[in-house]
């Protein structure tokens, strides 16, 4: 490992008041962070000496802090979460950088996600594009058959997890040229396309998640890439693939 | 005030199944006439809102993220349990009961945890119904593996994210009622207040983070399922925004507060880094299945890794104590958590820590047994009876990485070090409050119509929690016991009628609500409100910690007053009222986490005993185990609020009677 030590660094973070005032970028200087802390502790850090200058603190998501929430974002030197591939923001560690860099900071930027404050977007498109059909439609009774009941086998399982292991962060779409969310939801189609309980509805869903999404004014999917490369969650593009296989069906039927 | 738990008469299999036979219903024509408040939307708020939706009644949930799929519950890693006994190894409801009474100390209620053990299975059932990916074995049906304080495979899980994919299960059931138009949904939205009208909880004064205007909601019951208060600490494995208020702020409204002492210190975290650490990380509990701990046994080995002349890798297999096969020899590293927290604290302090730091706070957990036994398994497996050291040690990590790999990248992104070359460094950390709101068998508070569910409330786990068994009560609370009992209080009010939010008492909680708000941003202090958490999480870490005595504990309550009135003097806040504002978010939380450190102290003062989570050092056996009073103690302690000074507060016991299962001193050897 190699050990902690301090760091300066300077700073250019967009500052904007709220979802109608125009933001502009802001520089600040940061001295003595700790190459052992996380992204979202030098933020801390710097929200402290805002705070202690009497300035405003920059508002940013976050939560867990462990990387599984999907509530912090950031787009840090052009990249969605930073530079480091399969995590997202508050797993990247302050090592990354070096003394005397400067570390640009922006919101996610689409469209289909409006700022809401400095660093703070609007994601709730997404929970709007699972309202419309990412369920499965069984009744919360507990009448339901034993689990065991119905085996899948354990590479339908896997697959069905490995989608639905999406954090529903938006990196995908903040880091797309389209702004497309077709891997969020294509993650989301395939997690119950590949189960057996989410097979009856599955034209519906499909159908309805891609329509929603679409009128939630996101882009459309050149297959460019992007989105899987900067994914924390390591969510594949075959997932976009199996959910056109499952638009396509469900359109002629 | 008389404490009545309500628990229904009869043979403990058959209580809960008797009274739900007589609770009293509400028609489905009638639920329409009837709005529900849900604070929170984790596995205990979220299962509750989509099933009440989909009963027919209008549901109004609140959370104070930008979606209820970010709830906390999100980072559980490790398991549920259920007792199914897919795999025969001898587990049943009664099992289940018995190992969650006696891993909590004998300090939980009989009753609830029965009902717990019973409702289980279905909870495993109704999340594979919802979709939900469990791990499978590759005959297609479910896996299962064991947690710390039991000898059963009882848990299931999803890789080490079954929190996640249990939330994502209960957020899609929610999705579709707000699809369905029954839900209202309120993101970003903080409870600030509860209203009473004529004694009954009667709705909620919410402010909204994103414009930071103050909303009045009323509904004919409140159900708060806000989660655990462990960030009273400043450090701990909850997310940032975890926090009391809610129920602090019923509590000063005559919600009795139960057992606030009782504080779960996990032992699997990633030790403190430095000065600006803002929150630990947990390394799940199942890495106890493959991985043994522990430290060295001569000192200058431990003095040489501390100082880098030594690599743990370099001590030799005799020279490695490991310290709870050597005292727990019938659970090893499976102890239940308390057991193995406090025999981590023990060997650090003893001075046999490893970490490099002024803590010197770390022991190991080291997976290399379990690499070459599973490399070998895996080898023969696949014919190969010959292996060569190298094709053991690649199969035994593939093996390691197909159970835990997201947690093993999860530890090297945060510590730059490589779990399948040198052990992980641990120790333990703040992770889960026993103690919670006061809830009857109906899980309502001492406040009619008030119902608390999931870790908000005391009631299922006593002094220290099994592993998996949170996400358990969760859902068990939200889907199969708050529908009944929920419905037998509301029975009662299908003639009430919609109830204004002009009364008099929405008014008046609406302008405490901006009244306080408005002294913070008006303060014109000089720190800010980390500087007060941080120094309220080294009081309580240091006094209120893993061992407690009469001496610290007393300290403690002096200092956090003094804390007190010095935050309020001299806390500053910046910005403004009607805007997004996090610095006011966490001062209004903060401000509630004080006042319930000085509580929580309290109570671990009144508690002259050892028990779980709670470890007075003055009780202790001559082997350094848990000293328990049940003469004197086998009770729930509950207090009542009595005004601005905490030290007022007055104590309530309610009696914890053992009927079927026999107490005895917990024995883990
Ligand atoms: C890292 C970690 C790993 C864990 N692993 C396991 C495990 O493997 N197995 C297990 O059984 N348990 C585990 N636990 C414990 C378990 O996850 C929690 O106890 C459980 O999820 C709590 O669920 P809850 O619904 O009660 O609360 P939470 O999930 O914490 O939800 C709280 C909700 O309340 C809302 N809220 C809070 N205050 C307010 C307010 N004032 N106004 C509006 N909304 C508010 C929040 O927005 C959120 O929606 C783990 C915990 C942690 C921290
Ligand atoms: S697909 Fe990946 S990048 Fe997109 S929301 Fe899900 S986890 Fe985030
Ligand atoms: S804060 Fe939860 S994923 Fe980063």
């Amino acid at each position: 490992m190699s050990a902690a030590k301090n760091i300066n660094i300077s700073l250019q973070i967009w500052r904007q008041k709220n979802s109608k005032e125009k933001g502009k970028m802001e520089t600040y200087k940061l001295n003595d962070v700790s190459t052992a802390s996380s992204f979202l502790e030098m933020l801390d850090q710097l929200n402290e000496q805002l705070v202690n200058e009497r300035k405003e603190p920059v508002a940013f998501d976050h939560d867990c802090r462990e990387g599984i929430c999907g509530m912090c974002s950031l787009y840090i030197n052009g990249r969605a979460h930073g530079p480091d591939t399969g995590i997202t923001t508050c797993q990247l560690h302050m090592r990354m950088f070096n003394d005397g860099d400067t570390i640009v900071i922006e919101p996610w930027r689409s469209a289909a996600f409006p700022v809401i404050k400095d660093l703070i977007v609007d994601r709730t498109s997404f929970d709007r594009i699972q309202q419309a059909g990412g369920f499965v439609s069984v009744n919360t009774s507990g009448n339901t058959i034993d689990a065991n009941a119905t085996p899948i086998p354990k590479e339908d399982a896997d697959k069905a997890f490995e989608a639905a292991a999406c954090i529903g962060c938006g990196a995908c779409v903040a880091t797309c040229k389209n702004g497309s969310a077709m891997l969020f939801v294509g993650a989301k189609v395939s997690q119950y396309a590949l189960l057996p309980q989410g097979r009856v509805e599955a034209t519906a869903r499909v159908l309805n998640m891609v329509r929603q999404m679409d009128e939630e004014g996101f882009g459309n999917c050149t297959n460019t890439g992007a989105c899987e490369i900067e994914c924390p969650k390591g969510i594949s593009l075959e997932n976009i693939a199996r959910m056109n296989r499952e638009f396509l069906s469900a359109s002629l039927k | 005030m008389k404490l009545d738990s309500k628990i229904p008469e009869g043979h403990i299999s058959q209580k809960w199944t008797d009274y739900k036979d007589h609770l009293k219903l509400v028609a489905p024509n009638n639920r329409p006439k009837i709005d529900i408040i849900v604070v929170g939307t984790g596995l205990a708020g979220a299962s509750a809102a989509a099933s009440f939706a989909e009963m027919g009644y209008n549901v109004k949930a609140f959370c104070y993220q930008d979606s209820p799929r970010r709830a906390h519950s999100i980072a559980a890693q490790g398991g549920i349990n259920a007792a199914k006994n897919y795999q025969n190894d001898g587990d049943s409801t009664f099992r289940l009961f018995y190992d969650t009474i006696k891993g909590g100390d004998y300090r939980a209620r009989e009753a609830n945890v029965h009902r717990l053990a019973e409702v289980s299975g279905n909870i495993i059932d109704q999340c594979v119904a919802q979709g939900v990916p469990f791990a499978r074995d590759y005959g297609g049906l479910l896996d299962n593996r064991s947690f710390g304080g039991t000898q059963v495979q009882r848990t299931f899980y999803a890789a080490g994210q079954t929190g996640q994919q249990l939330l994502l299960g209960a957020y899609s059931s929610l999705s579709r009622q707000i699809g369905l138009g029954r839900v209202d949904m309120y993101n970003r939205h903080e409870m600030l207040e509860l209203v009473k009208v004529d004694g009954k909880a009667r709705g909620i004064i919410a402010r909204n983070l994103i414009t930071g205007e103050i909303e009045r909601h009323s509904a004919h019951a409140v159900i708060i399922a806000s989660g655990g208060y462990g960030n009273v600490y400043f450090l701990s494995t909850n997310a940032m925004g975890s926090n009391v208020t809610a129920g602090w702020k019923i509590h000063k409204q005559g919600a009795l507060f139960a057992n606030p002492c009782y504080v779960q210190i996990h032992p699997t975290c990633i030790p403190v880094h430095g000065t600006n650490q803002s929150k630990l990380t947990l390394m799940s509990e199942s890495l106890r299945n493959s991985g043994r701990i522990w430290v060295p046994k001569k000192k200058e080995d431990a003095e040489a890794i501390r100082a880098g002349k030594l690599k743990p890798t370099q001590i030799a297999e005799e020279d490695r104590d490991y310290y709870l096969e050597r005292r727990y020899p019938a659970f090893g590293n499976l102890v239940p958590r308390d057991v193995a927290s406090r025999a981590a604290k023990e060997r650090c302090d003893a001075g046999f820590g490893i970490e490099a730091n002024d803590t010197n706070e770390g022991v190991y957990l080291d997976f290399s047994t379990e690499i070459q036994n599973k490399g070998k398994q895996t080898a023969y497996a696949k014919g190969n009876h010959n292996p060569s050291q190298e094709e053991i040690t690649t199969l035994g990590k593939a093996w390691l990485e197909e159970k835990y790999g997201n947690l093993f990248t999860m530890y090297q992104k945060i510590t730059d070090e490589n779990p399948y070359e040198t052990p992980m460094k641990i120790y333990p950390a703040v992770h889960y409050t026993m103690g919670g709101v006061w809830v009857d068998y109906n899980l309502q508070s001492t406040i009619p119509g008030c119902f608390v569910a999931g870790e908000a409330n005391f009631s299922d786990h006593g002094a220290n929690r099994l592993g998996a068994s949170a996400l358990m009560q969760g859902l068990a609370d939200g889907y199969f016991v708050l529908p009944y009992t929920v419905s037998n209080y509301l029975a009662d009010d299908i003639r009430t009628g919609k109830i204004s939010t002009d009364l008099p008492e929405f008014v008046e909680a609406e302008k405490s609500v901006k009244d306080s708000i408005n002294k913070f941003l008006s303060n014109n202090g000089t720190k800010s409100v980390d500087h007060f958490h941080k120094r309220l999480g080294n009081i309580m870490w240091n006094k209120v910690g893993m061992g407690r005595n009469e001496q610290g504990l007393k300290e403690a309550i002096e200092e956090i007053a003094a804390l007190k009135e010095e935050f309020f003097k001299d806390v500053y806040v910046p910005g403004n009222a009607d805007e997004l504002n996090p610095e006011l978010e966490k001062a209004l939380r903060v401000a509630d986490f004080i006042e319930l450190g000085q509580l929580m102290a309290i109570d671990g003062l009144q508690r002259k005993e050892s028990c779980g989570g709670h470890f007075r050092e003055e009780y202790q056996d001559a082997e350094g185990e848990t000293l328990r009073d049940d003469e004197n103690f086998k009770f729930v302690g509950a207090w009542e609020y009595k005004g601005y000074d905490i030290k007022n507060e007055e104590l309530h016991k309610e009696e914890l009677k053992y009927e079927f299962i026999k107490i005895a001193a917990r024995n883990y050897k």
